[in-house]
């Protein structure tokens, strides 16, 4: 019998800005940050006379985050105007894709704590972005300012299927989907800069008592969703609320209530409601006469096919099962991005140890590039030199601080690791002989650990030797150490 | 014979030896402006300090013996739907009475290249939305040949500067026959260019998919000079093709090994004046009498036309014409209140009567419910005329027809009705819908003596074999000599 009073229907809009150089339909820049209404021309200011040019570039950014999403691709597609009035919207039209999207029927995979769920796209489309209001917050009545160096940015926007049934799912999909368009270079998705926007469409279905089947709540879309964590708040808050305000009102259903719009309040942690949305707004959409249609054909479609390289959700099965990494140690490798998965398998190729590897890059690596800033294109320590330490570390025993010394070393001089451990004076005892002697020593100079040992603790035996490790400067083996000491230890 | 007289050929001729200065020729023009454009209203602005200056550049240069472009010296009227950077561009309507665009239209850039002299902007019926040139904000201009009566439009002021000699050349735009119509009405030569030939950058939108700049002069050796100076790809307009462009000029009087002549039988139906049917009939005898094969054709599908004009047109001008709304630039009106009643009453007061009918009329055949029967069903008829017209050009050359039903109609005769305006171009339109390149050249007058156009289209990109028949009339007839008698 399932418990759960209700169950989560939420369906994302994702709108990610592409990483182009150029706008969607002029020539100019599309540089984050740059003074009001610098990054601006006759095309994007609308002004009389203007026409727009379709930026390859950006089709093709397009073609690639589908073909990714495991769209269907439209061989013949084309520009249409969406006719609206607003201010940030110079033309009062917006050229976007209506009735033959780039892509549709495509899907993402996420990877939910009862494993991969596949989440239907339904379709995904090239459109050109607005510019941004300045209102006077004030209240004084002046004018409202426009800055539209965002208008004509090419955005991608992609449409999920309602099939994403919890507040973790709705926040994995967007992390999921980041991480894709990053990896493809398709956007930067910082979503602080605009360049990754969510909306997410929530109702519930409320399951009855025997016979009674299931009620639906209306839809309401929650706009500009802009952190991952205030996605999955918003999500639960929003179902929760629905559910109460069903509980209040039995009439408020799908079909009886019409959808609806709101705003994430961050500060009080709720949804607020904008408004109803009695008709779908009449955009008169029709085909761009200033543009014309795009045909993708065979040699076109396969050359984004080739640039698109290992998808990550195939890397991610990849990862697991040539290395035997954990979900975990994959999920961290991959969230560092894929030239630190290569920077990965180059030095788990030469060490042989995977699990050592991911270590040594998430740890070591990591706090070494966020020392000096950069990235690991710019590291002086090379995958093939960090493997060759690793393989060191293990073929001498070296402990983890004498590899830690012998890493900052090649790191700072640029060495091999064997010049490096020479540099360092570090020789290692390999003869037993010496090494008996020590712990001789060792076991004569510590006569109450030795009496400690004998009665069980044998614990003890950590001292012996840590004072021949501290003797020596690491500079033994520790197993050796310890097979001797306790070969020592039984004989006495 | 006055300078202003001459064609640009001749002018360009007495330039290029030295016979006058750009500077004097340009003074002269601007004096026949200055005698008669109060009349005649053919100029909306002209800047006389800039005209001057371009022209003593181009005498500079010339007596350096720098290369100079093809058009060196030569005045050129603006419509002013064509962008002009820093001088006013105002498309005839109140609503852009102050804006001086910041850049230059690709014509203009190509005329500058061709260093000819830019004369002014002139008027135009509102967007080029009109037959008469009625509906411009700035009073209508007047026909030369009769000023009680209309010069068509809505290249009309374009049209009347040619004829009436204030300018040897002039661009105009035409959407549904706009150069073509008033070329007719004024007694001159007017071609619309194949959709693609010319560059649309830089020229206010009306129904992007069926406009077209294009020359306008005193004889079709003037309008293939001006044509291949403005035609050719631009990488600014993604519907601009990207064709070599014939030397039109060169090759204008080689003759016809073969030449057949289509004469569709729907152009010459009821509301045909009687007048300007003899005169194309006579025009046709011309062609046979030079050996033509004179084939009658049909475009069944032509009666659908000014619909389906009327709906494509509207359709693009309605969302065209969106982003004249106060907020970037333009009238915007003083008394608003809040955003919504500042878009409303800055188009209420900016735009007129006929913008306002064709903006509502286009709004609606997109609207939901509405698109499918009206818009949708509008595209697929004019895949069926631009059928038509396939068909007919696999067995003739060019089509001939008038260019108008009628000569030019009085001032104020068809304003309250816009039914019978439309009418106007019944003939023209089919062209625009089907990408085609037409020309009209004088072929008569009335008894009223006012002038006669014929119309000749074909294929598109044949611009260069439609010059060529046009021209093959004109040798034998003597129409385009003529000049209006103004009071001067
Ligand atoms: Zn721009």
């Amino acid at each position: 019998m399932n418990t759960q009073k209700y169950h989560i229907v939420v369906g994302l809009e994702v709108h990610v800005q592409l990483l182009t150089r150029t706008k969607l339909f002029c020539g100019c820049g599309t540089v984050f940050g740059a003074a009001p209404n610098s990054q601006t021309c006759p095309v994007c200011l609308g002004l009389p006379g203007s026409l727009p040019v379709m930026n390859r570039r950006a089709f093709e950014l397009g073609l690639r985050a589908a073909l990714a999403l495991n769209c269907s691709i439209a061989r013949f597609t084309k520009w249409d105007r969406k006719n609206y009035y607003y201010p940030d919207l110079p033309k009062n039209y917006q050229i976007s894709q209506y009735d033959l999207p780039l892509g549709s029927e495509g899907w993402l995979e996420i990877n939910t704590s009862q494993g991969i769920k596949r989440i239907g796209i339904i379709r995904c489309h090239l459109e050109e972005d607005a510019g941004k209001m300045l209102h006077d917050e004030r209240g004084t009545g002046r004018d409202s300012l426009v800055d539209l160096n965002r208008t004509g940015t090419p955005l991608l926007e992609i449409v999920s299927k309602p099939e994403l049934s919890s507040p973790e799912e709705a926040r994995l999909y967007l992390e999921e989907m980041r991480l894709l368009m990053r990896e493809l270079g398709v956007s930067d998705c910082e979503m602080q800069e605009g360049s990754l926007r969510c909306d997410a469409n929530v109702n519930i279905r409320i399951p009855q008592a025997e016979g009674g089947g299931v009620l639906a709540t209306p839809i309401v879309e929650i706009k500009n969703l802009n952190s991952f964590r205030f996605l999955e708040q918003a999500v639960r808050y929003e179902a929760q609320r629905q559910y109460e305000q069903w509980q209040k009102d039995p009439g408020y259903l799908l079909g009886k209530v019409s959808k609806a719009t709101a705003g994430w309040d961050e500060a009080s942690g709720r949804t607020v409601f904008q408004r109803r949305k009695e008709e779908a707004a009449d955009y008169r959409y029709f085909p761009d006469p200033d543009l014309i249609p795009v045909i993708v054909d065979d040699a076109w479609l396969e050359r984004i096919r080739g640039e698109l390289g290992e998808l990550p959700s195939a890397m991610r099965k990849r990862l697991g099962t040539q290395y035997g990494l954990s979900e975990y140690d994959v999920g961290v490798l991959m969230s560092l991005g894929r030239q630190t998965v290569a920077y990965f398998e180059e030095t788990a190729r030469v060490c042989q140890d995977a699990k050592a590897a991911v270590n040594w890059i998430t740890n070591q690596v990591q706090a070494t590039l966020k020392d000096r800033g950069g990235d690991l294109a710019e590291l002086p320590l090379s995958a093939q030199r960090l493997g060759e330490l690793i393989a060191k570390q293990k073929e001498l025993g070296l402990n983890k601080q004498t590899a830690q010394a012998v890493y900052d070393k090649m790191l700072h001089e640029d060495l091999e690791v064997a010049a490096a451990i020479e540099a360092l004076q570090i020789r290692v005892v390999t003869d037993t002989n010496a090494v008996v002697e020590l712990v001789r020593a060792a076991i004569a100079a510590n006569p109450k650990a030795v009496a400690d040992y004998k009665k069980g603790k044998t614990a003890a035996a950590n001292v012996l030797k840590g004072a021949v490790m501290r003797q020596t400067k690491g500079s033994v083996r520790a197993d050796v150490v310890e097979a001797v000491l306790k070969e020592e230890l039984e004989r006495g | 014979m006055s300078r202003t007289q001459l064609t640009a050929s001749q002018l360009l001729d007495q330039l290029h030896r030295g016979e006058v200065t750009a500077e004097a020729v340009a003074d002269d023009f601007l004096r026949a402006i200055g005698d008669r454009n109060t009349l005649l209203q053919a100029f909306l602005h002209v800047d006389e300090d800039d005209i001057l200056q371009q022209a003593r550049q181009v005498d500079t240069r010339r007596r350096r013996s720098e290369p100079l472009g093809p058009l060196a010296g030569l005045p050129v009227a603006i419509k002013d739907v064509i962008c002009t950077k820093g001088q006013p561009t105002t498309a005839g309507s109140k609503i852009l009475a102050n804006f001086r665009p910041p850049y230059d239209a690709h014509v203009v850039e190509r005329l500058r290249a061709a260093d000819a002299i830019l004369l002014g902007k002139t008027n135009c019926d509102e967007f080029a939305m009109g037959s008469s040139n009625e509906n411009s904000a700035y009073g209508p201009a007047r026909n030369p040949w009769d000023p009680s009566r209309i010069p068509g439009g809505s290249s009309g002021g374009s049209a009347v500067a040619v004829a009436a000699c204030l300018a040897p050349l002039a661009l105009g735009t035409d959407t549904g026959g706009s150069v073509r119509q008033p070329a007719a009405l004024c007694g001159i030569v007017g071609l619309k260019p194949s959709y693609g030939r010319v560059s649309r950058y830089g020229v206010l939108a009306y129904g992007s998919s069926l406009d077209q700049v294009g020359p306008m002069s005193h004889d079709v050796r003037d309008c293939a000079l001006l044509l291949e100076a403005i035609a050719g790809h631009d990488p600014r307009d993604a519907t601009c093709v990207d064709h070599p462009v014939p030397r039109y000029a060169q090759r204008l009087d080689e003759p016809f090994a073969s030449l057949t002549i289509g004469l569709p039988r729907e152009f010459f139906a009821e509301g045909l004046s009687s007048e300007v049917e003899q005169a194309v009939r006579a025009a046709v005898e011309v062609y046979r009498g030079h050996g033509a094969t004179i084939r009658e054709v049909s475009l069944p599908h032509s009666k659908y036309a000014l619909a389906t004009y009327y709906l494509v047109a509207t359709a693009e001008a309605s969302s065209n014409l969106a982003r004249y709304d106060g907020a970037h630039f333009g009238h915007r009106s003083t008394d608003h209140r809040g955003l919504i009643d500042m878009y409303c009453k800055s188009r209420g007061q900016g735009f007129g009567a006929e913008v306002k009918r064709r903006v509502m009329l286009g709004t609606y055949a997109l609207s939901s419910g509405y698109r499918d029967a009206y818009y949708l069903k509008a595209l697929k008829v004019r895949r069926l005329i631009r059928d038509d017209f396939d068909r007919a050009f696999a067995e003739c050359d060019v089509l001939l027809g008038p260019t108008s039903p009628t000569v030019a109609f009085s001032l104020g005769e068809r304003v309250s009705d816009p039914l019978a305006m439309y009418l106007a171009d019944i003939y023209t339109i089919s062209g625009n819908l089907a990408g085609l390149c037409g020309i009209s050249i004088p072929c008569g007058f009335s008894a009223s003596g006012l002038p006669i156009g014929l119309q000749l289209l074909a294929a598109p990109l044949e611009e260069e074999k439609l010059l060529r028949v046009a021209r093959l009339y004109e040798r034998a007839t003597d129409w385009h000599l003529r000049r209006p008698s103004l009071p001067s």
